[in-house]
């Protein structure tokens, strides 16, 4: 039997995506690998022995022992501030897993993809882009990333880079920059039914982000025609409202 | 369990919050009201809604949403914990307790398998949906049950993480045998008591 271990993770380097988001990169011996949109438990223990623990998705493909993470600083938040702008190179955390059998995308599976990503949702999403860029898959991909402005993306440069294959959509809710005709404002219909593929591919659909995108946007899926089955959703909370 | 040199993260103090000895290890107390599930949420208008108890016989019982309101309502107030560590104390609900429901039901089965609408299922053993540990709930808050929380109807099984409490629940088929439901082949606790911190396959 398998069993999740807890090991210690030591912060290696860190990249700020946005104002507000970072990705860290770990160095956890022993690591297992992983699959593409699972996630760890970040546990963190304090000088006096108090601990709690969250749950992280994993940033990028399987890599030996690093494994990389990216967080936005919850305002208030108990533990994204701690992991967003006080850890350091060295310091360390520990991180169990990988968990999650089910949000989980294979490079052996070439039917068309479908990658709805509301916020930081997008960080298991781009597990699953890097991964198919890396194994050479062929299978065609559309992201549609729903974020504020501009100024929120993450990975925004390698975004940007051509990847043959994946089409990516950005919907802003905030502000929208100049030339973009799309105005600011939530996931539509519209936006999943031109940026997405007809329900009639059977795309396999993954739809990531905040509970209350999550709902939105699987229920617009499932109005488009698309089958409950292949919408596979991972809510990162807060509330359900 | 597991660490046995601490690793202490330098420059971590954490909001500690006084839960007393209500809090399970690895937990954290919300006040609102977060969403696991793993796929998008299925809505059953309650006129096409009904619960069934199938037995190992193959026998079937059955109720409709006007059956199932019919029957004795409670109010448990209860402590709820998920697997994705958060915790929630003194959650109220209404429904019918599983007592209820199993009153005219004969079964010597040991298992069994929850499924619900949209296709989720989780297994446990009978004796943890009886003895007013379990029941089927429609309201939550003085609410009804929004669909995003398991509406119309859920079980609730709060002595066990979460997501054993089926949203959207439909039926328990009861079995000799344990059949490990949609979570619980996909990596997670068998069992899942969070008192004893069953997340994962072998804690
Ligand atoms: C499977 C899974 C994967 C996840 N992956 C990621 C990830 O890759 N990157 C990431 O940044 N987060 C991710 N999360 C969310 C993460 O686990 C934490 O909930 C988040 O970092 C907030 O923790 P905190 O301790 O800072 O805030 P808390 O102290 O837990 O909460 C403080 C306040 O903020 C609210 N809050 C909690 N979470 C959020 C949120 N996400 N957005 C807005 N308000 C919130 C709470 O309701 C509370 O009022 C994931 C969650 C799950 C369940």
């Amino acid at each position: 039997m398998r069993r999740l271990v807890w090991r210690a993770a030591e912060l290696v380097g860190s990249t700020p995506e946005t104002a507000t988001a970072r990705t860290l990169r770990f160095r956890v011996p022993g690591w297992p690998g992983h699959l593409a949109g699972q996630h760890v438990d970040v546990r963190l223990t304090a000088e006096d022995g108090y601990r709690t623990q969250r749950s992280y998705s994993l940033a990028g493909p399987a890599d030996g022992e690093h494994v990389e993470l990216t967080v936005e600083d919850v305002p208030d938040g108990e533990v994204s501030p701690y992991l967003t702008e006080i850890m350091e190179a060295g310091d360390q955390v520990e991180i169990r897993g990988p968990v999650g059998g089910w949000f989980v995308w294979r490079p052996d599976n070439d039917r068309p993809v479908l990658l709805v990503a509301g916020g930081s949702g997008i960080v298991p999403l781009m597990a699953m882009i890097r991964t198919r860029r890396q194994a050479g898959s062929r299978a065609p991909f559309r992201l549609l990333y729903s974020l504020r402005g501009p100024d929120s993306v993450y990975y925004a440069d390698e975004l940007r880079r051509p990847d043959p294959g994946l089409d990516v959509s950005y919907l802003y809710t905030r502000s929208a920059p100049e030339g973009v005709s799309r105005p600011a404002g939530r996931i539509m219909l519209a936006d999943l039914a031109e940026g997405g593929w007809p329900a009639a591919h059977a795309p396999d659909c993954y739809v990531c982000g905040p509970t209350g995108f999550v709902e939105a946007a699987a229920d617009l899926l499932l109005a488009l025609g698309h089958a409950p089955e292949r919408i596979r959703t991972e809510r990162f909370g807060p509330t359900g409202g | 369990m597991g660490g046995i040199v601490s690793i202490i993260s330098r420059g971590f103090h954490g909001r500690r919050r006084d839960a007393g000895d209500r809090l399970p290890p690895g937990q954290y107390l919300v006040e609102d009201f977060p969403v696991l599930s793993a796929g998008p949420t299925p809505r059953v208008p309650p006129e096409r809604w009904e619960f069934a108890i199938d037995t190992e016989a193959g026998v079937t019982h059955r109720w409709t949403w006007p059956e199932f309101l019919a029957l004795p309502q409670e109010r448990p107030t209860v402590d709820i914990h998920c697997v994705t560590e958060w915790s929630k104390l003194d959650t109220s609900w209404e429904g019918v307790s599983l007592d209820t429901l199993f009153e005219d039901v004969d079964t010597a089965a040991d298992y069994a398998l929850v499924y619900s609408y949209g296709g989720y299922t989780t297994n446990l053993p009978l004796e943890d949906l009886l003895d007013g540990k379990a029941w089927i709930v429609h309201r939550f808050d003085g609410e009804e049950l929004q669909p995003q929380h398991g509406g119309p109807a859920r079980l609730l099984v709060p002595h066990l993480y979460f997501w054993k409490s089926a949203k959207w629940v439909r039926g328990i088929r009861l079995l000799d045998e344990d059949h490990p439901g949609f979570w619980e082949t996909a990596g997670y606790h068998n069992y899942g008591d969070p008192w004893r911190e069953q997340r994962y396959e072998g804690d």
